[in-house]
């Protein structure tokens, strides 16, 4: 019995009931979300269900979304269970102030530079990394070159008219 | 210089084991990344990685690009098999916007990946041998990726960083002489290979030097995100051709090959059989594409007018292509919002794109699952206690490639 994404949600919300929400479908792809305390436990569960069984982490990244307050940054895990070949994409939210997390290395190696790149980008903090430093920027930079507050182009600018490019004007 | 001027590192004189710095520019560290290895006489204690030497910044430069111009990123990053990469972003996009490829374009661009796999493959194949000290069978097997770079350019006009095909299909039909060069490929290849893999498979040194060097469990390799070849040869039969299949994968017939004991040899060998496998997709999407008849055998793209350049001489004589020439070109097109995570088999493993639209031109956030940014970081656990020399054929039967690392 192929597992769908309705199974998937079943379980999840008979496990954790109210705290897991956003349930969608995003291209046939179950995405959901969970408070932020909530990740590990929520991973753990995934890994560990006979059902389920999510034990390969496909991607872990960062979003910036500034016009969400108290939840800026999202840390988007995907994750694949290679027995039943489905996916599920899960986001948990940070505010910006105080953007910690439990780190999910304990649960997958393969975590570990995942979190590293997307500390890197976005300055997310890894409670309990190993060894949460810079990866792909040099080591003296001090900002977080994704966040939203960093346009690509110099501002100065004046030649170039921002409309152009979809955005209307830049993202505070 | 007295004896004053020479500044030590604080206990450098108690210390037993040597610092060896292996890279960044290492001739055999294929690429731009730095391994500061501690050496306890030639064997590995640690070894510490560091990467990022060619970063530069694509995700963030992809929120500012209207989808088409992307493509031209997608290129940088695995650069050995550009095609794979251009088609995996294309079809990303198809999903995000709800085009439906036509089935001749599918089979041409399986025509195309299966191309880029055998390059992909044959450079990492026959890079190993260079650094086990055979040097013959990578000069050898260089003209064989020509038949395939000749292919390329018969197809996009470019050899390297190919910019190939267009969101819906390819920019042109492919023309007959793409189709005499692939057959030629399709008839010389396979004697070619053959003889390639008779310098290797059963060499006595190469198997001294590969076998049991390297080598990483299905468990470990599956906790470290493994995806590929590198996963097959441990044991693992996973390959997103086959269980998301893209592009009608579903219509090839193939097997996955696999290994045991995950070493550099496994590695090697679960290759050298992918390209017999893709030869083979090869010789069945060539005979598919043969049997479109009529009207049907001159389809090369999707009909999404929105997002495929129409042709210049409607551009010329028809309002709508004029204007949706105009909104592409100048990258006005609105993406729908929505996000999407699509993932191909690219020559290293799987290569995923997780693309975020929120209705604007540009996506709102694109992340690129870079195969061997993930598996790299197993090194040190495959290094370990292995002497200095094994790592040196461990990296490059990882088949790392820094622009993919670093993206």
């Amino acid at each position: 019995m192929a597992l769908t994404n309705d199974t998937i949600q079943q379980r999840l919300q008979e496990k954790f009931g109210e705290s897991v929400f956003a349930f969608r479908d995003s291209h046939c792809m179950l995405e959901f979300a969970a408070p932020k305390e909530l990740n590990l436990k929520v991973l753990n569960f995934l890994y560990d269900d006979a059902a389920l069984q999510f034990q390969f982490l496909t991607d872990l990244t960062g979003v910036h979304y500034p016009s969400n307050k108290g939840g800026e940054l999202a840390v988007v895990y995907h994750l694949h269970s290679l027995k039943e070949n489905a996916r599920l994409r899960f986001k948990i939210f940070v505010p910006i102030e105080q953007p910690e997390v439990y780190t999910a290395t304990g649960l997958f190696s393969a975590a570990n530079w995942m979190e590293r790149e997307t500390y890197d980008f976005f300055g997310i903090l890894f409670v309990g990394h190993p060894n949460l430093k810079r990866i792909l920027n040099v080591d003296e930079m001090d900002y977080f070159p994704l966040r939203k507050e960093f346009p690509l182009e110099d501002q100065t600018r004046i030649d170039k008219d921002d409309e152009m490019f979809g955005r209307g004007g830049t993202i505070k | 210089m007295s004896e004053q001027h020479i500044k030590l590192p604080e206990g450098s004189i108690e210390k037993t084991t040597t610092t060896l710095n292996l890279g960044p520019t290492h001739p055999a560290t294929h690429g731009v990344m730095q391994n500061i290895l501690e050496l306890d006489g030639e064997r590995i204690v640690s070894a510490d990685q560091t990467i990022g030497y060619i970063h530069r910044a694509f995700e963030k430069l992809a929120e500012r690009r209207p989808l088409a111009q992307i493509t031209t990123l997608t290129d940088r990053l695995n650069y050995c098999s550009a095609p794979l990469n251009n088609m995996g972003w294309h079809m990303t996009c198809e999903k995000l916007l709800g085009v439906q490829t036509p089935k001749r374009v599918d089979y041409l661009r399986v025509i195309m990946m299966e191309l880029a796999r055998i390059a992909d493959h044959l450079i990492c194949n026959s890079i190993m041998g260079v650094d086990a000290g055979a040097y013959t069978g990578f000069l050898y097997v260089m003209q064989y990726r020509e038949l395939i770079y000749e292919i390329y350019e018969e197809v996009c006009g470019a050899r390297l960083t190919t910019n190939m095909g267009r969101i819906g299909g390819f920019e042109r039909n492919f023309t007959d002489k793409a189709f005499q060069k692939l057959e030629k490929f399709l008839e010389e290849y396979p004697r070619a290979l053959k003889e390639f893999e008779n310098m290797f498979q059963r060499n006595r040194i190469f198997m001294d030097r590969t076998m049991g060097v390297g080598g990483i469990s299905a468990e470990r390799a599956l906790n470290y995100g493994f995806t590929g070849p590198n996963l097959r040869a441990a044991g693992v039969d996973y390959d997103v051709r086959v269980q998301s299949p893209y592009s009608s994968y579903q219509d090839f017939d193939f097997i996955i090959p696999v290994g045991s004991t995950g070493d550099c040899y496994d590695r090697w060998l679960v290759r050298e059989q992918e390209m017999w496998q893709s030869l083979s997709i090869l010789g069945q999407a060539y005979q598919k594409i043969q049997s479109f008849k009529g009207a049907e055998a001159e389809v090369y793209h999707a009909d999404a007018p929105a997002y495929y350049l129409p042709e210049k001489k409607d551009v010329y004589t028809k309002m709508e292509a004029l204007i949706y020439h105009f909104k592409i070109i100048m990258g006005e097109t609105e993406i729908p919002a929505g996000e999407v995570y699509h993932s191909i088999e690219a020559g290293n493993g799987e290569l995923g794109f997780y693309l975020i639209s929120d209705g604007g031109r540009s996506p709102y956030r694109l992340h690129f699952r870079r195969p061997c940014f993930i598996y790299y970081q197993a090194y040190e656990e495959l290094v370990k206690g292995s002497m200095l020399s094994d790592a040196i054929m461990t990296m490059s039967s990882l088949n790392l490639i820094a622009g993919e690392m670093d993206a």
